[in-house]
């Protein structure tokens, strides 16, 4: 009888190894992502113009496909809310809940593994390769805290654990598991070679927004400001986009830092009042709240006006657009650079 | 002769086209077609990726300006 796994896959080098050394003791494995709204993929690089000779592809694809394995992306947006909001475990350097996002994912894991008769669960966690979530005295806490019980495999690091059912049972041969642990990706990185593996994607750990200092200073401003904890995918997608400026707490600017965040923050003009420049080259601005007064306004003005090609001119023609209201015309003198607050730009 | 199923993914940023496609094909019987239109250049790697991983084609792809058109059939093979 073919046993099944299922794999967790990131698009990282973990879990294409992971996978692989299942896959080669004749395991039949199918690969699941989690999109959590969190994720870093080459294409939200991409709405930045300047960054278009990236590589646009979806690693986790990229892997499925090296593998030779079907991939499951599952939306995990809104249930994944109460793990960034509430994390039992708290977070980590950033906002980030790793060692909560990771029992989350398992525990799906594990529901998809009873839905689809699949026989155990493997991850690339390495032991001692992430501080907080990947430390040896925490495995067993995933383990236990997602239901997945030993039921999960960790194929990179399995000989330095406790083995699990698939070892036991002899579904697998614990021999051929590795016993990976620490920081180094040596290890990791000769068996890609050992593989054939040339062109994986980055270590492993650049593939959540959460870890991003600058992206966690956003996002907790986002909710001192609401005065609640919570978010939409569209707060968390504009979070990655622009620069995001704060006079007031009753409004919030995010500027396009040029075309390919101009294109994209022009698909929300329905949702938000606008102000883009008219008689200069300049950007587009989403205004996020509300502007309480006049003077507001004009200092919204001012502001984008600063960052348009006629930041240096005596006056700037500006176009402010909100759906009810329609749009009108708006002159004003850019702001100097030296009159932006710094406490204004979230960083 | 069955209509070809619209899907509208402008706007969304990969993997959510994909998996919009996704959620849209599982539902349907083998050499149903669905076009999807979408905005993220990404789409144009991950599409066909998706397509040839899970046995579907891509029949046709079109690119209009900032608009990345697809053509899919699932699983003409039936398998």
């Amino acid at each position: 009888m073919t046993r099944k796994a299922v794999a967790l896959i990131s698009g990282g080098l973990d879990s294409l190894l992971a996978a692989k050394l299942i896959q080669q003791q004749g395991i039949e494995v199918e690969g699941i992502n989690f999109f959590t709204g969190f994720c870093v993929e080459g294409h939200t690089h991409a709405i930045r113009k300047h960054d278009r000779n990236r590589v646009k592809r979806n690693n986790a694809l990229w892997v499925a496909e090296q593998l030779g394995i079907k991939l499951h992306i599952i939306d995990i947006v809104d249930e994944y809310k109460d793990v960034v909001i509430n994390p039992k475990h708290g977070y980590g350097a950033n906002l980030n809940p790793c060692l909560d996002c990771k029992i989350f994912m398992v525990h799906k894991a594990q529901e998809w593994l009873k839905q689809h008769d699949f026989d155990f669960i493997i991850t690339g966690e390495v032991i001692g390769q992430r501080p907080k979530s990947q430390r040896k005295k925490l495995m067993p806490v995933v383990a236990d805290e997602s239901g997945a019980d030993d039921l999960l495999l960790r194929p990179l690091c399995a000989r330095s654990l406790p083995a699990t059912r698939p070892e036991t049972e002899g579904w697998v041969d614990r021999e051929q598991l590795k016993d990976f642990s620490g920081r180094s990706r040596k290890p990791q990185m000769a068996l890609a070679a050992e593989f054939g593996f040339e062109d994986y994607a980055q270590p492993a750990g650049g593939c959540c927004f959460l870890t991003d200092q600058s992206y966690s200073v956003k996002l907790q401003d986002l909710w001192d400001n609401r005065g609640s904890r919570d978010y939409e995918l569209d707060d968390i997608m504009l979070l990655k986009v622009g620069r995001h400026i704060r006079p007031s707490k009753a409004f919030k600017l995010i500027i396009a830092r040029e075309e390919g965040e101009n294109r994209f923050l022009s698909g929300y003009k329905r949702q938000f009042q606008t102000i883009s420049t008219v008689s200069h080259g300049g950007p587009l601005a989403l205004i996020e709240g509300e502007l309480l007064d006049p003077q507001q306004l004009e200092l919204a003005c001012a502001i984008t006006a600063r960052y348009s090609k006629g930041r240096n001119a005596d006056s700037v023609e500006l176009r402010f657009s909100d759906r009810e209201q329609g749009s009108r015309r708006i002159h004003v003198k850019p702001l100097p650079a030296a009159q932006i607050n710094p406490d204004w730009v979230i960083v | 002769m069955n209509p070809v199923i619209e899907l509208d993914a402008r706007r969304l940023l990969c993997p959510m086209p994909v998996i919009r496609l996704q959620d849209c094909v599982e539902k349907q019987e083998s050499g149903v077609k669905v076009r999807i239109t979408c905005t993220d250049p990404g789409t144009m790697s991950d599409i066909p990726a998706w397509c040839r991983i899970n046995g579907h084609r891509v029949l046709a792809t079109e690119q209009l300006e900032h608009e990345y058109i697809f053509l899919v059939q699932k699983d003409p093979d039936g398998n």
